[in-house]
């Protein structure tokens, strides 16, 4: 078993610039910052490092960290430009019991991240539901669609923060 | 029913207006479409259960909407399902009756505000005869609503469809 810092140390060592920093602010989990566009391969090493075993990934969730600057639109509502989207890993390790947290973070008007689809088979699903949410890229993904707005909807990402609502989907009034 | 009022003493005989006939026909036998959506259908599952026996009033689920006289709204309406339930709608033969159950079909329920994908209201897609109020209703409330769509029915005419 395992302690953060521990897990921190070690995949310094095997990734060196491309983990970006270790936060440890209680009462949130340990998080290691690590870069969007490596994640696959940090991913694999974790799953397959014998003193590791990640074989468990337990969520991946998208984040709107709101960070850029906002203006007041005419409506009252804000406009975000700038900062950053962020993608959340959860790990779990069956065989040796402990977890850890990943973060990547990639910019809001263009948000690409590697898919861990062939490194945790269940990310498959999870993803498209980061990309419905919040429309972060994830690269490599084999078949990154809508997973629960319909297809054809063109509003935009529903869980960002500056998203607004439209007035009509095909034909039926949304608003109440 | 107000049917076999004018019954004959000694034969088997019974004279009855067509209005009165049809309408009683079909109220007697609303045949429902399978299908349930949320937390509501769980309520209509349960009503259709042993314990509160939809059957007894005629109702059974039918897994076709040929073959269905009327489709329970039972759940939230997100926007991608309302464009599936128009064309179930649009495929059940006339006459046909909606029933729109609890607050999510009745207005959008609690997602009428923040629900960005919710529908507030099945009667802005398609008509509904009877609005069963609850969240979820109980199945008692279902059934009050199933008789008054069958007062609608037994008070309709042949000639002009009231629903």
């Amino acid at each position: 078993m395992k302690k953060p810092d521990e897990i921190y140390e070690l995949l310094k060592n095997q990734f060196g610039d491309a983990i970006i920093e270790f936060g440890n602010l209680l009462p949130v989990e340990p998080i290691i910052a690590v870069a969007p566009l490596q994640i696959q391969n940090i991913g694999a090493f974790l799953r397959d490092n014998e003193e590791l075993k990640f074989d468990s990934l337990m969520c991946l969730s998208g984040v709107d960290d709101a960070n850029g600057t906002k203006e007041k639109d005419s409506d009252g509502t804000d406009i975000i430009t700038g900062g950053t989207l962020s993608v959340y890993y959860h790990l779990y390790s069956i065989p040796i019991k402990h977890k850890i947290t990943l973060k990547v973070s990639a910019p809001r008007e263009d948000p690409q991240v590697e898919t861990v689809e062939n490194v945790w088979r269940c990310a498959d699903w999870h993803e498209r539901e980061a990309f419905d949410m919040y429309g972060i890229t994830f690269l490599n993904h084999h078949d990154l669609r809508r997973i629960l707005m319909p297809y054809d909807w063109e509003a935009g990402y529903p869980l960002r923060k500056d998203y607004k609502n439209p007035e009509f989907y095909q034909g039926m009034k949304v608003p109440y | 029913m107000g049917l076999l009022d004018k019954e004959f003493s000694d034969g088997n005989i019974v004279i009855a207006r067509v209005d009165d006939l049809m309408n009683w026909a079909r109220l007697s036998s609303i045949w429902q479409l399978g299908f349930g959506l949320a937390c509501c259908a769980i309520e209509m599952m349960a009503t259709s259960a042993s314990h509160y026996d939809f059957d007894r009033f005629g109702v059974i689920p039918r897994n076709t909407p040929r073959q269905a006289d009327a489709i329970i709204i039972s759940g939230t309406v997100t926007l991608k399902m309302a464009t599936r339930i128009k064309r179930l709608y649009e495929q059940m033969p006339d006459p046909k009756y909606i029933i729109s159950m609890g607050s999510c079909s009745n207005c959008g329920g609690p997602y009428w505000e923040h629900g960005y994908h919710v529908l507030k209201g099945i009667d802005r897609v398609i008509p509904v005869d009877v609005y069963v109020p609850g969240c979820p209703p109980r199945p008692e409330a279902l059934l009050e609503g199933l008789l008054k769509l069958q007062e609608k029915i037994r008070n309709e005419s042949l000639r002009k469809k009231s629903a």
